[in-house]
């Protein structure tokens, strides 16, 4: 059959569908293993993040989409970090003071 | 001079075409989609705050309720490639396969819906409730149930609208292209669970 103008195959799809699979059982491994916090996190919020643009480029599509509904996003992605940045130093400040 | 003028109409920002190339109804879900991402991302990060910010933050999920959490987490995967399937479908024009597709998608989110307030029953018949849980920490319960409720309502009005897109879509009343706006909805609250699920359960499985 013909490709049609925004299809894809259902390959591609199922494809992405496996590699989300894969990460959400590495993640369930990952935290059974004893490590540290720290790193812990750090990996388990890297595959959230690998797992996020897999479903956002694919499943919804923006890889397929103009670069400036691409650039429309990233404010967004900008603040929650620096949201992050304030609040974890704080957290930790407070820790200590009611220590 | 007039050529200036006519290549500036014609340029996208000039007014001469769709910036984003992408329809207002789609382009509107987009920027819902950013301002819920904000919402979530504040309620994350009180969560994260509070739990750093205590010492003897409770961590109620063992072996049993990972299980659930991950089955859940792989039923909201799998609906998301069957909304997928459900896109594809509506933009061949096969008006059955397309319903049937979001039936399955439908399916998947009510099965998440059930296995997650029977969590919530489980917790709640420990005592664990929002204002208050057997370790003393009523933060937990807090925080706890504000950002997996907030999700679970999300989840609910996703089911009513892919509902409501697959009985119009039968009826001819909605374009395929309702179906793929409908779907950007469901993949996002997919997406918000990515980050629940490992921040909440993972983080706070005692071995």
């Amino acid at each position: 059959m013909e490709a049609l103008p925004g299809t894809h195959s259902t390959r591609l799809y199922l494809t992405v569908w496996s590699g989300l699979l894969v990460l959400t059982i590495a993640e369930v491994i990952l935290a059974y293993m004893a490590l540290s916090v720290g790193l812990m996190l750090t990996l388990l919020i890297s595959f959230s993040l690998l797992k996020t643009a897999l479903i956002v480029a694919y499943f919804m599509h923006l890889r397929f989409e103009k670069l400036s509904l691409t650039l429309t996003l990233i404010p967004a992605l900008v603040i929650c970090i620096i949201l992050l940045f304030i609040f974890f130093p704080d957290s930790l400040r407070l820790l200590e003071l009611r220590r | 001079m007039a050529d200036t003028v006519s290549a500036t109409r014609l340029s996208a920002w000039g007014g001469g075409g769709s910036p984003f190339a992408i329809s207002s109804n789609k382009l509107g879900m987009w920027l819902f989609l950013v301002s819920d991402t904000l919402t979530f991302s504040a309620l994350v990060i009180a969560y994260s705050y509070v739990r750093i910010s205590t010492e003897n933050w409770p961590r109620p999920f063992e072996g049993s309720s990972i299980f659930l959490a991950t089955v859940m987490t792989f039923c909201l995967l799998s609906s998301s490639l069957t909304m997928v399937m459900a896109v594809e479908s509506a933009k061949k024009a096969r008006v059955k396969r397309t319903v049937g597709w979001l039936l399955a998608t439908i399916s998947g989110g009510l099965l998440f819906i059930i296995l997650h307030t029977n969590e919530w029953l489980g917790l709640l018949h420990e005592g664990v409730t929002p204002f208050g849980n057997p370790w003393d920490v009523p933060l937990f319960g807090a925080t706890f149930f504000t950002l997996t409720g907030l999700h679970m309502t999300h989840v609910t009005g996703g089911v009513i609208y892919l509902g409501t897109i697959a009985w119009g879509f039968a009826k001819g009343k909605f374009s395929a292209e309702d179906v793929e706006i409908s779907g950007l909805y469901w993949h996002f609250v997919d997406l918000v669970w990515m980050f629940i699920f490992p921040m909440v359960y993972l983080l706070s499985c005692t071995l």
